[in-house]
């Protein structure tokens, strides 16, 4: 469920052997003439020193810092750093990270830009996981986790993780593509020490292997196992039998394909589960008329530790009484494929006061959401997702449920907010009361879309947001737009390192504001949007401070992209040209540039050409 | 609850976002003007959103004028078309990749100049003087039989997501609300969902819906899904829709014979109100008139697969199409043959350039 959240830091390894080699230093330290063994030169006694403390230095960016005081300092992060993480796959190769970290325990690599997640990129586009695996095996063999973020995953590669390192631990895969079942099945297999196999939102192609069956016998280390987006059927028997033997297993999301009569089975096995992913949530199409329905309230209320609960990928909401037990404790319930009404949602969210995370579709409409309010006081994020995902059908929520939540759930921190309509009021009012937000993303779907009381553009609304909610980070705007909106962004949101634009603006000076205003400014993405090549150029000084920019069907040249390219060498340039694009023209149809210590990359495929 | 699923097909999306990216400017106020030209261009600064708003329709009507126009009446839906020119896409025009440039609005005007992707296209826009059929369209979407339509706003009866031909121009006779509204076809990318989470509303229809009556507590057993797999079935002209249970059939003539009963009725009551009276006179006459899909090839059967395609019913055996089916549609097969689509039961047409993505 965590879309882009970063991930939790690993505690620093092997805290007696530091506080030993600190307590021998401090010995050495403080005698002027005795000759310990292991001081060879003075300055050695420090770096022993600073590589103890900088093992506690989880953070990354404290650790960017810390790389930057001196040479000393930076030899001494780099052995220290066990963490790696790399936000965009081409800013570096493989060959570099491994020279400059020599002891990387975690890997968390991403690769394409998040637009491709809506086809508005091709595929095979690149960002490869191969060449960063295989230098890998040389360089980490003792690595134990990877974490990949819209990386292409070929089979080979799966194979290779299990293969070559020896004591790997943790796969988590989000949206990631380019593999299938059977390099599932020969992961499984041969990682003998696994204990996290996440797949979250993944295309798994179905190479109707039976990859449950190759977890190998004997008990299991699994702690987390989850595959509620490969679309295949399982082979339960074979899953019930991994349950029986994973005593450790505390995730477990499942697939659509599992009935919730198999999901009964399986969660008498496992009450120990903190996240469960229930799967379809109905019943297979086997079901005799004559058969006795398990008693799905006592295997809920067996589960006492359940804080996490999603799936519903086929729900007959007959059986969500199921889950009254459970919902005291829940801190994280997706009902994002449940489509249900007000009047289901009610009793279960009437229960749910500790809840802090969720996801639910407009089924619910402004009444379902107003109940939200009236009960989950903690609630931190908030995801309304559409039913009907199109520009012009009718908005079951609206405006009154995102007042009802901004009045009720005051200390929200992250809404991403689907609907056919919004008032620059019920924005202004979010703004007022839940000054926490650290990410506001709302998605008015007509594009273009006023103010329906007050005919007025959205820019109000919008700013007020980023004035007033003084920790966000993250904005995505929506809905009639005119350079006003931009000019507030660019003067209010210096937090901002993530911004998402889609047909909005009126001219140049937009993206002018933001790039001058935004010193934060990492992840910026821009489509249909009227900014040119002058707009361009205004974000100079800035580009090399941010991870990429993406402008789709704005206004740009090959030849003010060219300019950029030329002025900037470490910034690699992409122009990827759609499908019936000619070579010719002149008109950009897509720009990815992002900054690079390698210069242009080799694996590009024949679309896209870089400047 | 009726609706198209026209999201559903991302591939199709392009077919026609070109040329509906002409009228973005909602509200009528001013400048909030796009140029609407290629970069460069040098704009007249006087141009207002509904000078522009004429200007594309006329653009649109200028190139169809070569192409059969459909016919606009009471029970027409433009979006119908719509959804045969997705067929269209489907079989025709499907790049092997569904990705293309998108909602691209400027290059489509500097396209626009060579007028080259016009007729390729097909635009709902036909030859419509703008403001006479708009006003004709609206009455008719008075009579509005789903309870979801907005007042006053310009939607198709049923609720199909497609294009509504509001404008900014306030001389427009219509009932348009104030906010002037003025729909889109669906555009690469948007919203920004990704595909996994599209299908959601069929996949909750088709799973049949059980019966809570005897349901007190979780144990609560809904029937058996194997005998009912019901569908939802559309046809033209026809705002309601409507269900079948598909695995009440063992062959595509029983359930083209249900069809035709589900629909002559509704119908001959849409061709003459008055003969809602008398339903089963109705029915009669509509049958004598050598029912819809009973062999007289005045409609065709399409459905929706688990995929999210469009398939011509009968092109598959019988149980794959009972195991697959999501939706079915009835569409005019008069229109289908004047929208090149390759299937075993029209002739062959070749691939018209001019329906391209």
């Amino acid at each position: 469920m965590s879309e882009d959240d970063e991930r939790q830091q690993y505690p620093p390894p092997d805290l007696e052997f530091a506080s030993n080699k600190a307590r021998n230093c401090n010995s050495t330290g403080s005698g002027s003439g005795h000759p310990e063994f292991q001081s060879t030169y003075p300055d050695q006694v420090l770096e022993n020193v600073l590589e103890n403390v900088l093992h506690f230095l989880t953070s990354r960016r404290d650790r960017n810092a810390a790389s930057l005081v001196c040479k000393s300092w930076y030899r001494v992060e780099a052995l220290t750093r066990s963490e790696l993480f790399i936000g965009n796959c081409y800013a570096v190769s493989p060959g570099r990270a491994t020279a400059r970290f020599t002891r990387v325990k975690t890997l968390h690599l991403k690769g394409k830009p998040r637009f491709a997640d809506f086809n508005l990129m091709p595929p095979d586009w690149g960002a490869h996981f191969n060449p960063w695996a295989l230098a890998m095996a040389k360089a980490y063999p003792w690595l134990e986790k990877v974490h990949l973020k819209r990386m292409s995953v070929t089979d080979d590669d799966l194979a290779t993780l299990a293969e070559l390192f020896l004591g790997f631990k943790e796969l988590v895969l989000v949206c990631c593509d380019g593999f299938g079942t059977s390099g599932l099945g020969i992961f499984v297999n041969k990682c003998r020490q696994l204990k996290v196999l996440d797949l979250i939102e993944s295309e798994v192609s179905d190479d109707e292997t039976d990859w449950i069956s190759c977890f190998p016998e004997g008990e299991s280390n699994l702690e987390s196992l989850i595959f509620d987006c490969v679309e295949c059927h399982i082979n339960f028997e074979a899953l019930e039998r991994l349950v029986a033997r994973s005593p450790s297993l505390k995730k477990f999301k499942l697939n659509r394909y599992v009935s919730i009569g198999q999901l009964y089975r399986l969660m008498v096995r496992a009450p120990q589960l903190t996240h469960l992913g229930t799967g379809s949530f109905s019943p297979s199409d086997i079901v005799g008329q004559g058969d006795q329905e398990p008693d799905y309230v006592a295997a809920f209320a067996a589960c006492r530790s359940l804080v996490c609960l999603s799936g519903f990928r086929e729900i007959i909401p007959d059986y969500l009484p199921a889950i009254y037990p459970v919902c005291a404790n829940l801190t994280s319930l997706n009902f994002s494929y449940a489509n249900i009404t007000a009047e289901q949602l009610k009793p279960i969210i009437s229960k749910c006061h500790k809840l802090q995370t969720f996801w639910v579709l407009d089924s619910i409409c402004d009444e379902g959401l107003q109940a939200v309010a009236a009960t989950c006081k903690d609630l931190r994020e908030l995801r309304v997702f559409p039913v009907d995902p199109r520009e012009d059908s009718d908005g079951p929520v609206s405006e009154v449920g995102l007042q009802a939540i901004s009045e009720g759930c005051r200390k929200l921190q992250s809404i991403l907010y689907f609907c056919q309509r919004m008032t620059n009021a019920a924005v202004i009012a979010m703004s007022k009361n839940c000054p926490d937000l650290v990410v506001f993303r709302l998605c008015i779907m007509g594009r273009h879309r006023a103010d329906p009381v007050t005919g007025e553009p959205m820019d109000d609304g919008f700013g007020a947001i980023v004035m007033n909610c003084k920790k966000l980070t993250r904005l995505a705007v929506s809905g009639l737009l005119t350079d006003k909106a931009f000019g507030y962004i660019g003067r209010h949101g210096k937090l901002v390192r993530t911004l998402s634009v889609a047909f909005a603006g009126d001219s140049d000076m937009a993206l002018k504001y933001v790039l001058e205003g935004c010193p934060q400014l990492q992840k910026l993405e821009i489509r249909d949007s009227p900014f040119g090549d002058a707009a361009l150029r205004s974000g100079l000084h800035h580009y090399y401070n941010m991870r990429f920019l993406w402008m789709s069907s704005c206004r740009l040249t090959h030849h003010g992209c060219q300019e950029i390219a030329r002025a900037m060498p470490r910034l690699v340039v992409e122009v990827i040209r759609s499908a019936d694009e000619e070579e010719m023209d002149d008109v950009v149809g897509t720009l990815y540039m992002y900054r690079s210590l390698e210069g242009p990359r080799t694996d590009a495929p024949k679309f896209v050409t870089i400047l | 609850m009726v609706t198209d699923k026209m999201v559903d097909y991302p591939q199709f999306l392009n077919l026609m976002n070109k040329e509906w990216l002409v009228n973005h400017k909602v509200s009528e106020d001013k400048k909030l003007e796009l140029r609407l030209g290629p970069p460069g261009e040098a704009l007249d600064d006087n141009r207002n959103t509904t000078h522009g708003t004429k200007r594309a329709f006329q653009h649109t009507a200028e190139t169809r004028t070569g192409e059969k126009e459909w016919p606009i009446d009471t029970t027409k839906n433009q979006c119908q078309k719509i959804s045969c020119i997705e067929k269209i896409g489907d079989k025709v025009n499907l790049p092997p990749t569904p990705w293309s440039s998108g909602s691209t609005i400027y290059s489509a005007f500097s396209k626009d100049t060579k007028e080259e992707p016009q007729h390729s296209k097909a635009s709902f826009f036909q030859s419509l003087p703008v403001s006479k059929k708009l006003a004709g369209m609206a009455e008719d979407f008075k009579q509005p039989c789903s309870p979801r339509m907005a007042v006053g706003e310009v939607q198709f009866a049923d609720g199909k997501a497609c294009c509504s031909l509001a404008t900014a121009d306030p001389d427009a006779s219509t009932n348009i609300t104030s906010n002037k509204r003025i729909e889109y076809s669906p555009v690469v990318g948007w919203p920004p969902i990704r595909s996994f989470r599209k299908n959601i509303a069929s996949n909750s229809l088709s799973k049949p819906a059980s019966e809570s009556s005897n349901d007190k507590d979780t144990g609560g057993k809904p029937e058996n899904p194997k005998t009912q797999l019901f569908v939802k079935i559309n046809m033209e002209g026809i705002p309601i829709g409507r269900k079948v249970n598909l695995s009440a059939y063992n062959s595509y003539e029983e359930l083209s014979l249900a069809i035709d009963d589900l629909f002559s009725g509704l119908l001959a009551a849409q061709r003459d109100p008055s003969a809602t009276q008398n339903e089963s006179k109705a029915k009669e006459s509509a049958k004598a008139e050598a029912g819809p899909l009973a062999g007289s090839g005045e409609y065709t059967l399409i459905y929706e697969d688990n995929e999210g395609d469009r398939v011509l019913v009968g092109d598959v055996p019988w149980n794959m199409f009972v195991s697959t089916a999501k939706r079915l549609h009835v569409l005019k097969s008069s229109e289908l043959s004047t929208l090149q689509i390759c299937s075993n039961e029209k002739e062959k047409a070749p691939f018209d350039p001019a329906v391209h993505i």
